[in-house]
């Protein structure tokens, strides 16, 4: 049964007036979670811009049952929470909801033990791409060229395959997801909290603070990621790896748009050199290599 | 009373202590002196002898994590560590503390590095003074046993909803094995409550655990909260010492334990194994000396024992006061906070501290009596003491 | 303190509990503002699906005026206006 816009609950999990920048895709990411698992929902939440948009205690902007934890203990904690359910008999999905920092810097030896015990949990990677609730500081996932607070020209490394790594780790789920696809994100989710063990998401979440982009293109920016490559929809169930209806006509290089299309409507590359672009190229079309191997 | 005298470690002390107190979720992270205590209740469960899941972690700071996950779901919950893993878990302490959320952990204490060491002191215990949790230290096997059986239920009692640690001498306790008195599950059972703690994580119950606060005037009263409930502790420990002697015959006391204090006029004042030195020395100050010497032992670092303390001093002519920690610049820790709060109550006491037995440096009983009778001779002479801080070497520096 | 829910047994505690505007009225955010034409609304959701504030609502009993927006709470970001595919929203400067 594929699944519609009509089928989706109304129930809303982001509360209207929460502390969200306009235009924030972990907003919308939330509110996803929240269609896809809202009743079952237990999150842990790292430091990052979540902490903030959930507004001011003893207020809320979300409507999950939240743990705020700190930085690198994300999944430790959700591992917690999964086994004490599950000895009680609740019925409920643990999801750890971190950054790219929380989940690919400070947060990785705690995310890589959890997938290395396969704890049965849910972590979901809200990747905007460099520590943004700081102030826009790189992090191991902006990709190269970008212009943070820390890289003012620009930074010289490449973007850390984090999706590829967890896919090593031989956990029974690995996907990815954007805000600009739902209905491929709810699905997965639901998928995920199927499946016991321990699932990775990476969400792919343009910020239009951060990326210096007009807040009215987040979905624009995303669906742009995918249309030129730079960002491949994928699930893995036990490491097979199925690419997702919306990359799928982009494994034909020729289909996929030019990626100038996406960074010429970001100002954080606005300053990237030739040489830089190709390198930008020359990685899409070996993260597509690379993962086509799998597949 | 239905009691199985055997041979334990203190490790293994603990080991029983958790598994009688039905804890639910272990999560550990190996460190030496504290591996033992986990092995075993590894070993434990995977026999069917405990009903309870462990979280093998890859960090402190996920052990605690993981411990600190169970229970706010609403489970006992309990992990053990030492030295370079209780600092490097130290963030969560406090998380754990300000969330209010019951949790025991048992800290086999150590030195901390560089150089590596593995033998005991206090400066690992004594670093997570400020993090809001209660704090005992045990002297031997038994009071392991009956402290960590304790601690549940003081940490999970209303007035007190704050997290535990159980402290033990590395080696000197966690490796040695004496007699103890286990408790049969029925004992434990009729003594220990069923989990309480102030809220539950509960799947479709949109409760929200420390975003950022509007009101800081709010956040600073939870944490004169944390210290409003250090206060209560002191009464809660009383009773739990007072309910579990009568079960097993075996009180303690409270924050503290006196030892031949009625008539003393000199004190010494310490904590941990060393603590059965200090009865010695005690023993033989009086016989073979003449000196009327009594001892503070103290259990419970938080909340600190004020009111035992200056009650005593008060009408003493001089204490020594031991520490296994310090802080560089400063002085010992148990001593500064000793004649700090001595001091506002208006104790003019001579009080010393002899730094000794930090890194693992072994101490004797007679190590003792030297020290508190040249402190004892040196207040009889200038009614003073010339240094307040002193390092001890034996043969002198 | 009094009355407070996250007072247990007299400690207060670190909890909320979700509310609406708990950043007050973001709706003062705003500089644009999105505007709906009902009469080029295909119905297809999109504008509600994407609203990152969850500030639209599908009236399924409405056709005739099929989205509300809570402009309370509107930030105005124009994501709604940027998915609509038949321009039904369009986005117009704040006086």
């Amino acid at each position: 049964m594929v699944l519609t816009i009509k089928d989706l609950p109304k129930d809303k999990y982001v509360m209207p007036g929460n502390a969200a920048c306009p235009g924030c895709p972990e907003n919308l990411g939330l509110k996803f979670v929240g269609m896809a698992l809202g009743e079952k929902a237990i999150l842990t939440i790292p430091a990052g811009c979540t902490s903030v948009i959930q507004g001011l205690l003893p207020g809320s902007g979300l409507k999950f049952p939240i743990i705020n934890v700190p930085f690198a203990s994300s999944d430790a904690v959700a591992a917690g929470v999964s086994v004490a359910k599950k000895l009680i008999g609740e019925d409920a999905v643990v999801i750890a909801w971190a950054g790219d920092g929380g989940t690919a810097d400070i947060g990785f030896a705690t995310l890589s033990g959890a997938a290395e015990r396969n704890d049965n949990i849910i972590h979901i990677c809200v990747d905007n791409e460099a520590y943004m609730n700081t102030g826009i500081q790189r992090s191991s996932q902006t990709p190269l060229g970008a212009w943070t607070t820390t890289t003012w020209k620009g930074k010289k490394e490449r973007k850390k395959d984090l999706p590829m790594i967890m896919l090593m780790h031989k956990i029974p789920y690995v996907a990815t997801a954007s805000v600009a696809y739902p209905l491929d994100f709810i699905e997965k989710l639901r998928k995920a909290a199927s499946i016991k063990g321990f699932k990775y998401i990476h969400l792919h979440a343009p910020c239009p603070v951060g990326w210096r982009f007009d807040p009215m293109k987040t979905v624009s920016v995303a669906k742009l990621a995918v249309e030129t490559g730079m960002w491949i929809l994928f699930e893995a169930i036990n490491g097979k790896v199925v690419i997702s209806p919306p990359s799928k006509p982009y494994v034909d290089k020729t289909k996929r748009k030019p990626i100038k299309e996406y960074l010429s409507i970001q100002g954080r590359f606005r300053n990237i050199t030739e040489e830089i672009l190709k390198d930008l190229e020359r990685q899409v079309d070996e993260n597509w290599e690379t993962l086509l191997k799998f597949t | 009373m239905g009691l199985v005298l055997t041979t334990l470690t203190g490790n293994y002390a603990v080991s029983y202590a958790v598994k009688l107190s039905r804890v639910k979720v272990v999560s550990a992270y190996p460190i030496t002196p504290q591996t033992t205590i986990v092995e075993k209740i590894a070993q434990l469960i995977e026999d069917g002898e405990m009903d309870a899941e462990m979280i093998r972690v890859e960090s402190e700071h996920s052990a605690l994590a993981a411990a600190y996950g169970a229970a706010s779901a609403g489970v006992r919950a309990f992990t053990a560590t030492s030295s370079h893993g209780l600092l490097y878990m130290h963030e969560m302490l406090w998380w754990v503390a300000g969330s209010r959320i019951p949790l025991v952990m048992a800290v086999a204490t150590r030195t901390i590095g560089p150089p590596w060491n593995i033998w005991t002191d206090h400066s690992d215990l004594m670093d997570q003074r400020d993090t809001g949790w209660l704090i005992a230290m045990a002297e031997n096997n038994q009071e392991v046993l009956d402290e960590t059986i304790k601690m549940f239920k003081i940490t999970e009692d209303p007035r007190v909803y704050l997290p535990g640690i159980v402290g033990l001498d590395a080696f000197i306790l966690t490796h040695t094995s004496e007699p103890v008195d286990i408790p049969t599950q029925e004992v434990v059972d009729q003594f220990l409550p069923d989990r309480r703690q102030p809220y539950v994580f509960k799947a479709g119950d949109p409760l929200i655990m420390g975003n950022i606060p509007k009101d800081l005037e709010l956040n600073m009263r939870m944490r004169e909260d944390i210290d409003k409930a250090m206060e209560r502790a002191k009464k809660v420990i009383d009773e739990v010492d007072f309910e579990w002697g009568k079960l097993t015959g075996r009180r303690y006391g409270g924050l503290t334990e006196c030892y031949r204090c009625e008539d003393a006029k000199h004190f010494i004042i310490g904590m941990g194994a060393w603590v059965g030195d200090m009865r010695e020395a005690v023993d033989k100050l009086r016989s073979k000396y003449g000196v009327k010497v009594g001892l503070i032992k103290i259990r419970y670092v938080r909340p600190f024992p004020r009111e035992d303390l200056i009650k005593w001093l008060s009408n003493a002519s001089s204490a020594v006061v031991f520490d296994r920690s310090f802080s560089p610049g400063s002085g010992g820790h148990l001593f500064l906070e000793t004649v700090a709060h001595a001091s506002v109550a208006g104790v003019r006491t001579p009080i010393k501290n002899c730094l000794a037995g930090i890194a693992g440096v072994d101490v004797t009983y007679e190590d003792i009596v030297d020290v508190v009778l040249k402190s004892i001779s040196e207040v009889e002479e200038v009614g003073t003491f010339k240094e307040f801080i002193e390092w001890y070497y034996r043969g002198g520096r | 303190m009094k009355g407070w829910y996250a007072v247990v047994d007299e400690i207060i505690l670190p909890l909320s509990r979700p509310t609406v505007g708990v950043a007050g009225r973001t709706g003062t955010w705003r500089v644009n503002r999105p505007v709906f034409n009902s009469e080029k609304c295909i119905k297809c959701r999109l504008c509600w699906l994407y609203c990152p504030d969850n500030v639209i609502d599908v009236n399924e009993a409405n056709p005739s005026n099929f989205i509300t927006i809570d402009y309370n709470y509107c930030k105005g970001c124009g994501v709604c206006v940027d998915v609509c595919p038949t321009k039904a929203l369009t986005l117009v400067p704040e006086r």
